[in-house]
C-alpha cells in the first residue's frame, strides 16, 4: 500500500522535528530513511504508525486519510529497536498477539490463528523456537520474531526502526541480505530507519536523506552517491561510508 | 609510615579472602554481636513475651479471648477493613502508576511527592481530619447523616482511615517498577491492535504481577495493625466499631491481660505470614520487584 506524507510538521518546544516533510512511499516500494541521530528520521517513523502525533500536515495509507486514526486503527506493522517483544510469553504467543486481541467478531477460530502462527514462524525459518521465550533468544532471532508479530496483522505498510541498530556486525550483513529477499517475496510497501549509509544504499530502492527535520534529499542509492543534493549529503554519505 | 612488602602482602591476602573492606575479627564480631543483641532485645523479646503473655493463663483461656464475641467481632471489622482498604488502594496504585508512566502531564512529580503524604502524616491527624471532615458537626458530615449514611464510627469511617493510612503501597511498588520497564512493550502492543484495556490485562499485567503482589502484601500487613488514624473514627463501641488493635488497647486497659496478648499474638502471628510470604517473593521474584532489583 503506497504511503503519502503531505507537508508533515512537529514541534518539540523550539525544535522543528519535522519540517513539512512531504513524501511518497509508493506500493511494494523497500525505502531507507538516513540520517544522523536528531534528524526526525524516527519522529517521521514513529508518527506514520501514531506513536506520535502530528502539529500539521497529513499521512495516507493507501487510500486512506490515517492522520486522525489512532495506532490500533492504523494497522501498521511496526518493528521496534529494541524489539519489544512481551518477555512474559513464548514465541508462537507473542506471533500471534495482534490476531488474538482482535474483537470477537473479527477474530479467526483458535486453530486458524496456531495455523497462521506456525505459518509465520516457517516465513522467518524459526518453526523449531515456538515454544522458546524471548530470553531465550539470540538478537538476530528476536528480530524475526518481531517481524514475524508484525507481519501477523497483515499490516497496510511495514515499519523498522533501526532494523539492525541492536546486532553485531556479522549478523547484520546476513540479515540484510536475508531481509531484501522477504521483502521480496511477500511485497510489503517497507520503511525503515537507519543512521547506516551503507546499510541504506545496499538494502533499499530508494534513500531518503533527511537533517534537522528536513529531506535533503530522496533518491535511488546510484543517485544518493553520483548526485548528492547538497553539500550535507555529500559529507553525510562520505563521511559514514569511512567510518563504516 | 610505608608499608613494608610483608604488610603489603598480608593486606592483598586478607583483600582476596574475603571483601574489599575486610576488618579485623575482633572488629567482625563486635558488629555482628551489637545487631544480634540489639535485634534480640527490640525485636524478639518483645515477641516472645506476647506470646508467654497470651498463654499466661492457659490454653483453655488463650482459646476462649479468642472466640469471644467481642474479639471474634473486631477479628471480623480488621478483616474487612483491610480487604476494602486494599481493594481500593490497588485500583488506585495502578492507576496512578500507568498514569505516571504512559502519560506526560503537568504536576506529574507533585502527583508521585503527594503520593508519599500519608507516610509523613501522623496516623492520628488523619483521623481527626476526617473526623472533622465528614463527622456530625461538619455541613458533609450533616448531610450524609440525614440521608441515612453513617460513616463516622462506623466501618465505612474505619475503611477510609485506613485507605488515607496504607495508599502508597502499592502505588509506591509499582511505579518504579513500570518506570524500570518502559512503555515499549505496550507501545507494540498498541501497533498490534490491542486496546489499552487488553494490553494492561496481557502485557502489563504480566509484567507487573509479583510487584503488584508484593505492594498488597505491605499494604495489608499495615491495614490490619493501623491503630492511631482508626482509634480517631472508629468511636470504639464493643463489638461494632472496633477493630483488633483497637480491642487490644480496651482489654489491656480493663486489666484482662492473658485476653489483650491472644489477639496480640494473632496480629503477631499475620505479621509473621506477611514476612513469609515477603521473603519468599524476594528471593523466587526479587528481579522483578522495584526495591530488590538486581539483589536476587
Amino acid at each position: 500500500m503506497k504511503i503519502a506524507i503531505e507537508k508533515l510538521s512537529k514541534r518539540f518546544g523550539n525544535v522543528d522535528a519535522l519540517a513539512a516533510i512531504d513524501l511518497v512511499v509508493e506500493s511494494g516500494e523497500l525505502v531507507a530513511l538516513l540520517g544522523p541521530s536528531g534528524s526526525g528520521k524516527t519522529t517521521l517513523l514513529r508518527t506514520i504508525a501514531g506513536l506520535e502525533t502530528s502539529d500539521d500536515g497529513r499521512i495516507l495509507l493507501g487510500d486512506i486519510d490515517a492522520t486522525r486514526l489512532s495506532v490500533q486503527e492504523r494497522r501498521v506493522g511496526f518493528v521496534f529497536q529494541q524489539y519489544a517483544l512481551f518477555k512474559q510469553m513464548n514465541v508462537i504467543d507473542n506471533v500471534t498477539f495482534g490476531l488474538r486481541v482482535r474483537k470477537l467478531r473479527d477474530r479467526p477460530d483458535k486453530a486458524e490463528i496456531g495455523r497462521r502462527g506456525q505459518k509465520l514462524l516457517d516465513l522467518v525459518q524459526l518453526s523449531d523456537l515456538a515454544a522458546r521465550y524471548p530470553n531465550q533468544l539470540s538478537g538476530g532471532q528476536r528480530q524475526r520474531v518481531a517481524l514475524a508479530r508484525a507481519l501477523a496483522i497483515e499490516p497496510r505498510v511495514l515499519l523498522l526502526d533501526e532494523p539492525f541498530g541492536a546486532l553485531d556486525a556479522k549478523i547484520r550483513k546476513e540479515l540484510r541480505i536475508w531481509l531484501r529477499e522477504l521483502h521480496d517475496s511477500i511485497g510489503y510497501t517497507t520503511l525503515f530507519v537507519t543512521h547506516d549509509q551503507e546499510e541504506a544504499l545496499d538494502l533499499a530502492d530508494r534513500v531518503v536523506v533527511m537533517n534537522r527535520g528536513r529531506i535533503e534529499q530522496v533518491d535511488t542509492p546510484e543517485g544518493i552517491r553520483q548526485r548528492p543534493a547538497s553539500a550535507f549529503v555529500a559529507d553525510f554519505v562520505d563521511s559514514s561510508h569511512s567510518i563504516g | 609510615m610505608e608499608p613494608t612488602d610483608g604488610q603489603r602482602m598480608s593486606i592483598i591476602v586478607d583483600r582476596s579472602a574475603g571483601s574489599a573492606t575486610t576488618e579485623r575479627a575482633p572488629v567482625r564480631w563486635l558488629l555482628i554481636a551489637i545487631t544480634i543483641a540489639f535485634l534480640s532485645l527490640f525485636l524478639l523479646l518483645p515477641l516472645l513475651e506476647v506470646f508467654v503473655q497470651a498463654f499466661s493463663e492457659g490454653v483453655k483461656v488463650y482459646f476462649a479471648a479468642l472466640s469471644d464475641k467481642e474479639a471474634l467481632s473486631a477479628i471480623r471489622l480488621t478483616l474487612i477493613t483491610a480487604a476494602f482498604a486494599v481493594f481500593f488502594n490497588t485500583i488506585f496504585g495502578i492507576c496512578a502508576a500507568w498514569a505516571i508512566t504512559n502519560f506526560q502531564f503537568r504536576g506529574k512529580n507533585l502527583l508521585i511527592t503527594l503520593i508519599d503524604l500519608p507516610f509523613s502524616v501522623s496516623p492520628v491527624i488523619a483521623g481527626l481530619v476526617f473526623l472533622l471532615l465528614l463527622g456530625s458537626r461538619s455541613p458533609l458530615g450533616s448531610w450524609l447523616s440525614e440521608h441515612g449514611l453513617k460513616i463516622m464510627f462506623a466501618t465505612p469511617g474505619l475503611v477510609i482511615a485506613t485507605i488515607f493510612v496504607t495508599l502508597p503501597f502499592v502505588a509506591r511498588e509499582l511505579i518504579p517498577l513500570m518506570q524500570a520497564q518502559g512503555t515499549s512493550e505496550e507501545q507494540a502492543a498498541a501497533t498490534l491492535g490491542a486496546s489499552g484495556w487488553r494490553t494492561f490485562w496481557h502485557v502489563t499485567l504480566p509484567n507487573i504481577r509479583w510487584g503488584l503482589l508484593y505492594g498488597i502484601l505491605l499494604c495489608n500487613a499495615r491495614a490490619m495493625g493501623e491503630f492511631g488514624a482508626v482509634s480517631v473514627v472508629s468511636g470504639h463501641i464493643r463489638g461494632m466499631s472496633n477493630t483488633m488493635p483497637l480491642q487490644v488497647e480496651i482489654l489491656y486497659n480493663d486489666y484482662h491481660f492473658a485476653a489483650a496478648f491472644a489477639i496480640a499474638s494473632l496480629l503477631a502471628f499475620l505479621s509473621f505470614l506477611t514476612l513469609g510470604a515477603r521473603s519468599l517473593l524476594e528471593r523466587k521474584h526479587g528481579d522483578e520487584l522495584a526495591g530488590t532489583r538486581g539483589m536476587a
